[in-house]
């Protein structure tokens, strides 16, 4: 196990978005988080790295335990540069090149000589088929393009665990279809992934586990095979065939 | 009425009067300027930042300066502040008002700026391991003086202009220099309407750095 919170819990002004969750993710595992909108998904995951403060929770991350509501920022700092985060609208920086984006972690928060940043960061663009467009800035990409930049960004320091929120929810089929290519190939290689997705074929195909949330409780989790195949709760077979329409 | 008197008072006062604009009213507008800049960076920041008596005391700033004419801040610096043993000669005592002055307007319109990046810039910031001030010098402000440079442009225009008001107090700049030769000459109507021309001069030439500079910075799209 490379990561777990447990007991997470979030309100926004009241009301409780997040109810006591659970998730364990061992390395190398590829997690898909479903549920339907509003469930609290993006929460968790926001909350998983602090772009949230949870209210409670615990989290224990690469052998140390921290409490997710009075974390230090030493230690967010340090938990972040061992993992990546890609957002559903992208988030590139608009002031810097493709190239710029991927080396700016790696020079500015890592202390990364330069040239050592520049090869690391062309071969990941190489990686997400994005070589070529080293130079350009994110206007000048279609939202594909700038999602497998942002990929690269996220990848580039090598770390242990990778955080999606709905990464291709803001693309046409088409242009999603290219950034499910890439995130099928890393998990081929074996990077740890935790994916928000409406993408059942990705889900279901690609991840290795599959968690069911809504009303702000994970409802089923389990290994995608049987998640699919024999749902133990009856709200996530609903779901399922809601989902297949 | 332009009989050879007038077109000799003409020529002889051109460089008279542009050679104080050249060597007066440029580096008065330029050195104010650039001291507005750091000063309207560095309260933008502040207001930004929320941190709360510095914020308090950023917001104080803005209000009075933004509050009161900048003919009666030149007077308080230059006829005033002697009074508590406070002697500052007139370029430079021009140069603190003019920076405080339009420090204050500058970093209403940087705040701005800072206010109009999307959060999500600061967040992939955050999630790529930099830190707040890091994200701040390196993401954000490049982005605010971007959105705000036409902004930016425009209040070193106007300053141009306003340095004018610097003639009260005895610094001896473009518009100082016309009215030494007026009282010489007598012709106020054709000097004042030559340091005007002069001064449009100064803007045009100002609006097309703007354009360039805005063709510059506009490779990336904000
Ligand atoms: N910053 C916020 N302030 C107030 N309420 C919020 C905030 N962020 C989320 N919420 C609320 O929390 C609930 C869960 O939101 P969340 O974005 O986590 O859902 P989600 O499962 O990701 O939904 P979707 O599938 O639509 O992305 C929603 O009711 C939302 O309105
Ligand atoms: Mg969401």
């Amino acid at each position: 196990m490379i990561l777990s919170v447990s007991g997470v819990t979030k309100a926004f002004g009241g009301t409780e978005v997040l109810k006591g969750i659970d998730l364990s993710i061992d390395k190398g595992d590829v997690v898909a988080i479903l549920g339907p909108s509003g469930s609290g998904k993006t929460t968790l995951l926001r909350c998983m790295n602090f772009l949230e403060t949870a209210d409670s929770g615990r989290m224990e991350f690469a052998g140390s335990v921290y409490d997710m509501h009075s974390i230090t920022k030493a230690e967010k700092a340090t938990i972040r540069k061992r993992t990546g985060f890609v957002f559903q609208n992208f988030n590139l920086f608009r002031n810097k090149t493709a190239l710029e984006n991927v080396t700016e972690g790696l020079i500015v928060a890592r202390k990364m000589p330069k040239a050592e940043a520049v090869d690391i960061a062309e071969a990941t663009l190489e990686k997400v088929g994005m070589k070529g467009w080293a130079s350009h800035y994110p206007s000048e990409l279609s939202g594909g393009q700038q999602q497998r930049v942002a990929i690269a960004r996220a990848i580039a320091s090598d770390p242990e665990i990778v955080y999606f929120d709905e990464p291709t929810s803001a693309l046409d089929p088409e242009l999603a279809g290219e950034v499910l290519a890439v995130m099928r190939m890393l998990a081929e290689e074996g990077m740890t992934m935790v994916v928000v997705t409406h993408a059942m074929d990705f889900a279901r195909n690609v991840s290795r586990h599959t968690v069911f949330m809504e009303n702000d409780y994970v409802v089923e989790a389990g290994d995608t095979e049987s998640f699919f195949s024999s749902p133990r709760m009856e709200r996530t077979r609903e779901f399922l065939n809601m989902e297949e329409r | 009425m332009l009989s050879e008197r007038v077109i000799g008072i003409l020529a002889d006062s051109f460089l008279k009067i542009l050679i104080p604009g050249l060597t007066v009213t440029i580096p008065l507008t330029v050195i104010s300027f650039a001291l507005a800049m750091v000063i309207a960076i560095a309260v933008a920041l502040i207001q930004f930042a929320k941190v709360r008596i510095l914020k308090d005391i950023a917001r104080f700033y803005v209000w009075v300066i933004r509050g009161t004419p900048l003919l009666v801040q030149l007077f308080v610096v230059f006829y005033g502040l002697p009074n508590i043993g406070i002697l500052i000669d007139p370029f430079p005592a021009a140069v603190i008002v003019f920076a405080i002055n339009e420090g204050a307007y500058c970093a209403e319109t940087i705040r701005a700026g800072l206010e109009a990046v999307p959060y999500g810039q600061m967040e992939a910031g955050e999630c790529v391991g930099m830190s707040y001030m890091q994200i701040m010098r390196r993401i954000l402000l490049p982005q605010a003086l971007r959105i705000s440079f036409p902004t930016l442009a425009n209040s070193i225009i106007s300053m141009t202009k306003d340095t004018s008001l610097a003639a009260n107090i005895t610094v001896t700049e473009m518009f100082m220099a016309t009215q030494r030769i007026v009282a010489r000459t007598y012709e106020p109507l054709l000097l004042y309407i030559e340091v005007g021309i002069i001064y449009l001069v100064f803007c045009t030439v100002l609006t097309r750095l703007q354009r360039y500079g805005e063709k510059k910075l506009g490779r990336y799209r904000i």
